[in-house]
């Protein structure tokens, strides 16, 4: 029988990670991530992990180490955020398209400039085409498990691929809230010991790793990629029905809440979408058909789940908390509209950029939010403006 | 060997045979070639030791020949060849091409 512990997010990815036992962790702090490999480099010290801890001298030079190692047939973990990711940055692309299973928490960080250590998502959606398997936790409970069943999906021998494990900075990293977590033996016998699908250290086998293509392979290697992630793609829901056994929680693509018979859905990640519960609960008081669907995974992009959800509603507002410039809205809403686009009964779509840098997110936006996609819908018309919620004209 | 589509390949650009490199022949890169004169050397093994293409054939502790399969014509070996001995010099690869042909 698990514990009930009173956890910070960032103490529940630590535990996580404790309780999976890496072989290797290198990372490099950064607020608001420090705090959990602060905890880790505790359980290190205390002798209550095996792991080798790695202290590298930037986040490029972790990335690097991570791969390194995981190349080495060592199960490998680490964790940054924001501009601590975006040092990382060229290393990130270089670890996905190794096709090594690292798994690393993405505590989500506004990217300077200026210079924001709160919350937004434009560290992970930055990095949204590097290849990685990208999951949103709502809170400290969601990082506990998510990060825990990470390496299963990653070490799948059909996906093989880093996964990222993101929660919004402070906001969760920070706050603390009640988990339950699994025992250490329930945890290991989950992940199982560690198979390398590749191993630099196996000197019978040699291999080269990490070699030059020309223009007569390099498409073929990035196509290999693409469909990593259509196999990503029927792994994970294996994986979240294994650990529902285990754990009595439920995870999928998404999470539906007063989803069934909504009118007006909104699409949110994150924390965002505990308030938005609130929100949606208020709404309904009203008697509007208001539901929520909160998106767990987000690489690989659920298309057919997410048609299949949204179809036959009235209208979906999408909230945003990262801006792409000279984009037509955010990234989500990008992604949404595209998968929607051409069907039969899609619903009017409306973004919103929300929360940057850390803005609070309070229920009064989110109703805001769904009292103007509730006009947009009964109106009938789609409408090209993007809203700002909260800022300061 | 013909070209392999995206399914026919390892995963995540691994090359699976080691030192597979020696079948690439790099000698078609060559603008100049070195030309060994095996009466003048003195047997020093300082230009095998500086190739950076492993293109030195040396048997029994002396230099016997060049490997023109993989020797990229960089010049290394005649700039470190001892100025007593000289036994290799550099000349424009199109040249000995060239006579190759005429000698045909």
């Amino acid at each position: 029988m698990g514990e009930r512990l009173a956890l910070s997010g960032n103490e529940a990815a630590a535990y996580a990670m404790k309780q999976i036992n890496p072989d290797v962790v290198a990372a490099y702090p950064i607020t608001p991530q420090t705090e959990m490999m602060h905890a880790f480099a505790q359980y290190v010290a205390d002798g209550e992990v095996d792991t080798e801890m790695v202290n590298v001298e930037s986040e490029h030079s972790a990335m690097s180490a991570c791969i390194g190692s995981a190349a080495s047939g060592a199960r490998t973990m680490t964790a940054t955020s924001a501009n601590g990711f975006a040092l990382m940055w060229e290393v990130v692309y270089i670890a996905a398209s190794s096709r090594l299973p690292i798994c690393m928490a993405l505590v989500n960080r506004a990217l300077s400039g200026p210079i924001n250590i709160h919350c937004d998502h434009s560290d992970s959606m930055g990095g949204r085409d590097a290849g990685w398997i990208q999951l949103y936790c709502e809170n400290a409970q969601e990082v506990y498990d998510l990060f825990a069943l990470s390496p299963k999906i990653a070490e799948h021998p059909d996906v093989q691929l880093p996964v990222m494990v993101c929660y919004d900075g402070f906001i969760i990293s920070h706050t603390v809230e009640m988990v339950d977590s699994l025992t250490d033996a329930q945890v290991q016998k989950f992940i199982g010991p560690y198979q390398p699908r590749i191993n630099l250290l196996d000197y019978k086998n040699p291999f080269t790793f990490g070699p030059l293509d020309f223009h007569d392979y390099y498409f073929e290697h990035k196509r290999q990629q693409v469909e990593s992630m259509e196999h990503a793609h029927k792994v994970i829901p294996q994986v979240f029905a294994e650990y529902e056994k285990l754990s009595i929680r439920k995870y999928s693509f998404f999470e539906g809440y007063q989803l069934e018979d909504a009118e007006i859905v909104l699409l949110v990640l994150g924390s965002t979408a505990g308030t938005a519960k609130v929100a949606v609960d208020e709404l309904r008081s009203q008697g509007k058909k208001v539901g929520l669907l909160k998106l767990t995974v987000f690489r690989p992009f659920p298309v057919k789940e997410l048609q299949e959800a949204l179809s036959g509603r009235r209208a979906v507002a999408v909230l945003d908390r990262c801006a792409s410039f000279g984009s037509f809205g955010g990234p989500v809403f990008s992604e949404l509209r595209s998968a929607l686009f051409g069907l039969s009964d899609a619903p009017l779509i409306r973004g919103y950029i929300y929360g940057l840098g850390g803005r609070d997110m309070g229920i009064a936006l989110i109703r805001q939010a769904a009292e103007e996609t509730l006009e947009t819908a009964k109106k009938g018309q789609p409408t090209e403006e993007i809203g700002y919620l909260g800022v300061r004209e | 060997m013909k070209p392999r589509g995206w399914k026919e390949l390892p995963i995540g650009g691994i090359i699976p045979e080691a030192g597979n490199a020696e079948e690439y022949e790099t000698g078609s890169w060559r603008t100049y070639k070195p030309i060994f004169d095996q009466e003048k050397c003195i047997h020093c093994l300082l230009c095998w030791v500086f190739c950076p293409d492993s293109s030195i054939i040396v048997k029994d502790g002396k230099v016997v020949g060049i490997d023109y399969d993989h020797c990229k014509g960089c010049g290394i070996c005649a700039h470190e060849c001892p100025p007593k001995a000289s036994a290799i010099t550099m000349k424009l690869e199109s040249e000995c091409l060239a006579e190759e042909k005429g000698n045909k």
